[in-house]
C-alpha cells in the first residue's frame, strides 16, 4: 500500500495536468461545432478539395461534419493521442524511472518483492489514468450537451467511444513497460513515449492512406477508430482482441522481464 | 554463527566480468573489511547480496539463507547505504523517511528521529535542494532506523566531511556494540584499518587474501623518500626494503619491518627532506599482490 500511494503521488500533478489539457481541447473543438455544422455543407466542400492521403491520414474522410457524433469521433482522434503519449509516458518510465534517479537502490534493497513492487506501481498508475479517464468522460458529455446545438445524438454509441478509452490506455501502458524493459537502460523517456504513440499514430494514418489491412493490425488507433464505432455502432471485435492480447501479453511479459532484472550502477 | 556465507560466487555482465570465485564469510557481531580499488567488484558483490542483480554461479548465504530464496526475509533485516545516494524529485527528508520506515514491521519513528538528531538532518527540507553530503546523511539514516542485524556499506564516507565521517564511525560502532554485524567496503585502507576486525581484499574480481587486521598491520609497509646530496642506496639496502628506486638526489622504496633501523640509517647523514608515509592501496596491490 505504501509503494501504491507514493507511486500514485509522483504521478498526480502530471495526471491533473493531462485531464485538463484533454478537457480544454474538447472544449475548445466542441464549442466550434455549431459553427462548423452550421455551414457543414461548405466544410465538406473545402475538405473535398484536400488530397484523400491527407483526409485519410487525419481521419477526416467520410466525417460528416453536420453529425454530433460525426464530429465528435473527429475529435476524439486528438484525444486518442494526447491519452497516448500519456500512457506511453507513465509506462516507460514506470520502472525505468527508479534506475535513472538511483532510487532503485533505495526501493529493491527494502524487504519487499519485485513483482509486489510491479504490482503496486502499475495499480497506482492505472489509477491515475483513470482519473484522467473520468475527466475525458465528463468533459465529452458536459460539452457535447453544451455545444450541440439541438441536434440529436445517439446516447449508447457515445458510450461505445468512451468505453474504449480504457482498453486504449492499457495498450500503451503496457507496451511502454515491456518495451523499457527490453531496454538496458532508458535515458530519457519522452522520446521513447512519442516515438511510441506517434509512431502508432502515423501506422494508422499509412494503412489509411495504402488501404494495406496487415498495418492496421499492430495499432490501438486502428483497433479502436472512432470513427468506424460511430458509423457502425459496433466494435471491429477481431481487432479489439488483437489489443487485448498485446496488452496480456506485455504484462506478463513485464513481470517475467522485471523478476529477473539486473539493476545496474547509474554510472 | 556465519553471518554472510559467500561460496564461489561469480557474476558476469555478459561477457564482462562482475566478481569470480567469490569466497568468504563473516561472523556474527564483526567488523568485516572489504577492500579493493575501483572496479574490483565491491559493488557487485554488495549488489548480489541484496538480489539488485543475479549471481551467474555460486551461492551466497545471509542469516543462513538462501539470498536468492529468502531475499525478503533477509532484506528485512539488512541496512544498506549505497554509495551514490539520489532519491525521489520534490520529497522532503521527513517524507523519504517516513517511506524508508513504511517497509519494515517494527515501529521505527524513535529510532528515526535519534538518528536525525545525531546526524544533525534538517527534517523539513526538500531532498533536491540538499548538498550530497547531506544526501549522504540522509542515506544513513536511511539505512539505520530499523536498526538492522547486518549493515552493508558500499563506500560511506565519500562527501562527508570529516567531522561527520567520525560521527559516522561512532554510529557503526555503537550498532556493532548493540550486536549488528558490518559489512563495509571501502578503497580507503585506513578507514577500514580504524573499523574492521577481518577484511577480504578485492581485485579484478577475485579475493586475493583475507586477513585479520592486526596482521595486516603487521604487514604494514610504509613508503619513504629520502632527499640528500650524494645519497648511496646500498645505505638502505637492509632487510626489509624493497622497490628502490633512485632518481634526482632522492631514493623512494618501501619498508617493512622494525621502522627504528631506518630512521636509524637515516641519522646517520645530513638529508635535505625525508617522508614516511602509507602507501595507498593502489600501490600496496602494485607491489605485493601481483
Amino acid at each position: 500500500m505504501n509503494i501504491f500511494k507514493h507511486e500514485f503521488k509522483m504521478n498526480f500533478k502530471s495526471t491533473i495536468i493531462w485531464s485538463l489539457s484533454i478537457a480544454v481541447l474538447i472544449f475548445v473543438f466542441m464549442s466550434l461545432f455549431s459553427t462548423i455544422a452550421a455551414d457543414a455543407d461548405l466544410m465538406n466542400e473545402a475538405i473535398a478539395q484536400m488530397p484523400e492521403e491527407l483526409l485519410m491520414a487525419f481521419g477526416m474522410n467520410n466525417v460528416d461534419f453536420a453529425s454530433v457524433l460525426g464530429y465528435f469521433s473527429f475529435i476524439f482522434l486528438f484525444c486518442q493521442v494526447c491519452l497516448a503519449i500519456q500512457a506511453s509516458n507513465y509506462g516507460i518510465s514506470l520502472v525505468s524511472v527508479e534506475e535513472r534517479e538511483m532510487t532503485a537502490d533505495f526501493l529493491l534493497a527494502k524487504p519487499i518483492a519485485r513483482n509486489k513492487i510491479l504490482t503496486n506501481k502499475l495499480l497506482a498508475v492505472i489509477t491515475n489514468l483513470t482519473i484522467t479517464n473520468v475527466v475525458v468522460w465528463i468533459s465529452s458529455f458536459v460539452f457535447l450537451n453544451m455545444f450541440r446545438d439541438g441536434r440529436e445524438y445517439e446516447t449508447k454509441t457515445l458510450v461505445m467511444i468512451l468505453l474504449t478509452i480504457v482498453l486504449f490506455q492499457l495498450f500503451f501502458l503496457s507496451v511502454g513497460v515491456v518495451l523499457s524493459l527490453l531496454m538496458k537502460r532508458v535515458r530519457s523517456v519522452t522520446p521513447l513515449s512519442m516515438a511510441l504513440a506517434f509512431g502508432m499514430f502515423v501506422v494508422n494514418a499509412f494503412s489509411g492512406m495504402l488501404g494495406d489491412s496487415k498495418l492496421e493490425l499492430i495499432t490501438p488507433f486502428k483497433h479502436f477508430d472512432p470513427n468506424y464505432i460511430s458509423a457502425n455502432a459496433a466494435y471491429d471485435t477481431p481487432l479489439v482482441l488483437i489489443s487485448v492480447s498485446v496488452i496480456l501479453i506485455s504484462i506478463v511479459g513485464s513481470y517475467m522481464l522485471y523478476q529477473r532484472r539486473n539493476i545496474h550502477t547509474a554510472v | 554463527m556465519s553471518i554472510i556465507e559467500v561460496n564461489n560466487l561469480t557474476k558476469y555482465y555478459g561477457k564482462a566480468r562482475g566478481i569470480e570465485d567469490v569466497s568468504f564469510s563473516v561472523d556474527e557481531g564483526e567488523v568485516y573489511g572489504f577492500i579493493g580499488p575501483n572496479g574490483a567488484g565491491k559493488s557487485t558483490t554488495i549488489r548480489l547480496f541484496l538480489s539488485l542483480i543475479y549471481p551467474t554461479s555460486g551461492e551466497a548465504k545471509i542469516f543462513g539463507k538462501d539470498i536468492n530464496q529468502h531475499g525478503v526475509e533477509i532484506r528485512q533485516e539488512i541496512g544498506y547505504l549505497p554509495s551514490e545516494v539520489f532519491y525521489y524529485e520534490g520529497m522532503k527528508v521527513l517524507d523519504l523517511l517516513k517511506y524508508s520506515e513504511s517497509f519494515y514491521k517494527k515501529d521505527c519513528t524513535k529510532r528515526m528521529m535519534e538518528l536525525a538528531e545525531i546526524m544533525e538532518l534538517d527534517l523539513k527540507r526538500k531532498i533536491d535542494d540538499l548538498s550530497y553530503g547531506n544526501k549522504k546523511k540522509v542515506g544513513i539514516v536511511q539505512g539505520l532506523l530499523h536498526s538492522p542485524k547486518l549493515i552493508v556499506l558500499d563506500e560511506p564516507t565519500s562527501g562527508l566531511d570529516p567531522l561527520m565521517q567520525q560521527k559516522f564511525f561512532n554510529l557503526i560502532r555503537e550498532e556493532n556494540e548493540r550486536g549488528a554485524t558490518v559489512f563495509f567496503s571501502s578503497h580507503i585502507l585506513g578507514e577500514v584499518q580504524k573499523m574492521c576486525n577481518r577484511v577480504a581484499i578485492i581485485k579484478e574480481g577475485t579475493v586475493i587474501n583475507i586477513q585479520d587486521i592486526k596482521s595486516l598491520q603487521k604487514d604494514n609497509y610504509k613508503k619513504i623518500r629520502i632527499e640528500a646530496e650524494g645519497l648511496d642506496e646500498k645505505r638502505f639496502s637492509v632487510e626489509g626494503v624493497n622497490n628502490m628506486v633512485k632518481d634526482n638526489g632522492s631514493i623512494n622504496f618501501f619498508f617493512k619491518g622494525d621502522i627504528n633501523l631506518i630512521t636509524k640509517l637515516i641519522s646517520e647523514k645530513e638529508v635535505e627532506d625525508v617522508t614516511i608515509e602509507e602507501p595507498t592501496l593502489e600501490e600496496i596491490f602494485m607491489h605485493y599482490y601481483v
